[in-house]
């Protein structure tokens, strides 16, 4: 049983986090290459995403959306959710590594007459990336921690007290114990390949 | 239809009861900022001491605290406890422990971090004037670190605002569980309330972390020197 | 000397940045083969003006002409126009992410279109004659100062252009690496391009060019063969600026 819950949490982590790196990666270049109206709604939602509390976008978009006619399945709310929370925070991560490129090298590339989305594609986003990875890992982590959120909100249907919560939690050492283990489990691992690749990346970058 | 789901918001005490929770939430996040602070400072200036044994243990403690997700550990203190211990915390005292000691082993990373990238020679012109190890620390490096923590420390406060909604799952009465309320009572006049009521806590949450995280981005800019 | 084409031609050139003007009615003509060197104090000019040649920065009014175009109607492709025009910079500006040879070939196969092979035998070709050879598989994080310069050169000339412009290419180097750069523009004058320069090296600007024109405050204010230029100069402006040069 805990097995199961563990691989639907993953999946959608999986989901949440593949839609939140194309999302973030879109909502940097729009940053980047200063496209009007579009950066301010870019802006707006990056500060509105990041200011708010995942557990409350989930509410309100498995609680108030309803409302208005809109009705997601948990699953597909958990996903948009994490997309939401997510494309911010990657989208900051690529922009920082957008920024990185220095002019000159988008003037280089000008300057042998490259058109400028030849100059995107085999100058600046090769670099840009291996700056963000950094920054990338650290939020994939994340947003796996932030999915220990769908667990507990699955389990405890949320019109409940406080009170049916400890009762459905009466045999709660083993299970605590799991979800120890297994949040350990799965994180250690990548939390350690992600410091790997950035040593690596770090290296064939910058030779040390 | 709209209409009615609108005003709930401004029936009865509605408001003064999601501001009391959004009270609850912030003043958790506060006491958890300030006993971070002060203990990861301590914490911070601890692993930069040369003792393996204190470098090993500080270092299993941060890793741990950052690889868990808060939740985890919410459940840990709150159910945790109270059946291996049989201590029976209240929910926001465990609110309280469980953000402190995240708190404290962010803080502390963030000090070590800071510490160490001030130039050894500050040390050592310090130890030349005849200052001791204790008057170093509190004359010269501390004023410096500050600069570079404070950014840094005021994103964790946003961070742990944010995070402490999840109190409301180990049932603490905060402004989410307010609102909850609010909807449960007036289900029959008030259908659509509940995507008024989240998403005034969504802006209430909003409105509470912004003007801190421009705030943060503004002294860091003006900081860095 | 009338039978010599002119190649390029700057007319009443004028550029601003915000409120201040840093271009004023720039003229003047390249022809083909010559050699040009600006020289003048530093921050009067010299390096925007090659960077509005090559289309990077915009001017605010005048017509530049290269090969009897004009290109700065707003209505020329600057993609095309920059194959013709080479440029090397001071910070040489290597793709980092890319080994010698792909760096140098990537103009040639993904704007010119030529082939892979076509274009890597030219451009070892190329490299073999700067004294890179060598160097081809390496990335530019491995390369010296130097390296990376006649590096950046190749990497101008693979386009085949007809003309290059140089902005202070050695200024950032390393004394002993400053020679083997202006060795490989001397022989690039040698074999006939016609070549922009913008330098301090007075020494190799003496000897590289054919005309010497100085820029001061945004205008050109003496123009000469480099013979009168460094011995007889016409203008106080250009005794005073030699003088930094010298140490009686």
């Amino acid at each position: 049983m805990y097995v199961q819950a563990a691989g639907l949490a993953l999946s959608l982590a999986f989901w949440g986090i593949l839609l939140s790196l194309a999302a973030g990666l879109v909502c940097s270049l729009i940053k980047y290459f200063k496209v009007p109206v579009l950066q301010k709604i870019v802006s707006g939602y990056i500060e509105l995403s990041r200011n708010t509390p995942l557990l409350v976008q989930l509410f309100l978009l498995y609680f108030g959306l309803p409302k208005l006619g809109i009705v997601i399945s948990s699953s597909g709310c958990a996903v948009i959710g994490l997309t939401f929370l997510g494309g911010s925070y990657m989208s900051e991560a690529f922009r920082s590594g957008l920024e990185s490129v220095e002019k000159s090298q988008v003037e280089a590339g000008l300057s042998i007459g490259l058109a400028r989305a030849q100059i995107m594609r085999y100058v600046i986003l090769p670099q840009a990336i291996t700056v963000s990875v950094p920054s990338l890992c650290a939020n994939i982590i994340f947003l796996i921690k932030e999915t220990s959120v769908f667990s507990a909100v699955a389990l405890a249907d949320l019109m409940y007290t406080a009170k049916d919560l400890i009762g459905l939690y009466y045999k709660t050492d083993e299970a605590l114990l799991m979800l120890v283990a297994a949040y350990l489990v799965i994180l250690l691992p990548i939390s350690f390949a992600a410091s790997l690749l950035e040593r690596r990346l770090r290296y064939a970058e910058f030779g040390n | 239809m709209q209409n009615l789901g609108i005003s709930i918001l401004f029936k009865g005490r509605n408001i003064l009861r999601l501001l009391g929770g959004l009270w609850i939430t912030v003043k958790i996040s506060l006491l958890s900022v300030a006993v971070s602070i002060v203990l990861g400072i301590l914490l911070g200036i601890l692993m930069t001491r040369k003792n393996p044994v204190t470098k090993v243990l500080t270092r299993i403690y941060l890793e741990f605290i950052r690889i868990m997700p808060q939740l985890v550990l919410l459940f840990l203190v709150y159910f945790g406890l109270s059946k291996t211990f049989n201590i029976n915390l209240p929910g926001q005292a465990s609110a309280v422990i469980v953000f402190s000691l995240w708190g404290t082993a962010e803080m502390g990373d963030l000090v070590r971090g800071a510490l160490i990238s001030i130039p050894k020679h500050q040390y050592d012109s310090g130890a030349a004037l005849g200052l001791t190890r204790f008057q170093i620390y509190f004359y010269i490096i501390i004023p410096q670190t500050l600069r570079r923590l404070i950014p840094l420390s005021i994103n964790l406060a946003t961070r742990m605002v944010k995070t402490t909604s999840l109190i409301v799952l180990i049932g603490v009465v905060e402004v989410l569980k307010v609102g909850q309320q609010i909807i449960e009572a007036n289900r029959f006049q008030a259908p659509t309330a509940a995507l008024w009521i989240y998403g005034t806590v969504f802006f209430l949450y909003f409105i509470v972390c912004y003007p801190v995280t421009r705030l943060a981005g503004r002294l860091e800019k003006r900081w860095q020197n | 000397m009338n039978d010599t084409e002119v190649l390029l031609e700057i007319r009443n050139l004028e550029k601003d940045y915000g409120d201040t003007r840093v271009l004023k009615n720039i003229t003047f003509a390249v022809k083909k083969g010559e050699v040009i060197v600006l020289v003048g104090p530093s921050g009067c000019g010299k390096s925007t003006l090659l960077r509005c040649i090559n289309g990077l920065e915009p001017i605010r009014s005048g017509e530049i002409r290269l090969d009897g175009r004009t290109i700065t109607d707003g209505k020329t492709e600057w993609t095309e126009i920059r194959q013709k025009i080479g440029m090397v910079f001071q910070s040489y500006d290597l793709f980092p992410n890319m080994t010698v040879l792909q760096n140098v070939i990537l103009g040639p196969t993904k704007v010119q279109g030529r082939s892979r092979n076509e274009a890597s035998a030219e451009a070892e070709n190329m490299l073999d004659r700067v004294g890179l050879l060598d160097k081809a598989s390496a990335y530019p994080r491995q390369l010296s100062g130097g390296q990376k310069q006649r590096a950046a050169i190749v990497r101008a000339l693979m386009m085949n252009p007809d003309i290059m412009l140089f902005d202070e290419v050695t200024a950032a180097l390393d004394p002993e690496m400053v020679r083997e750069v202006l060795d490989v523009m001397l022989e690039l004058a040698e074999n006939g391009m016609t070549m922009v320069i913008v330098t301090h090296e007075m020494a190799f600007a003496r000897a590289i060019s054919d005309r010497i024109i100085f820029i001061d405050a945004g205008e050109i204010v003496e123009t000469d063969s480099p013979d009168v230029f460094f011995t007889r100069p016409k203008s106080q402006r250009a005794k005073k600026f030699l003088n930094l040069f010298s140490y009686e």
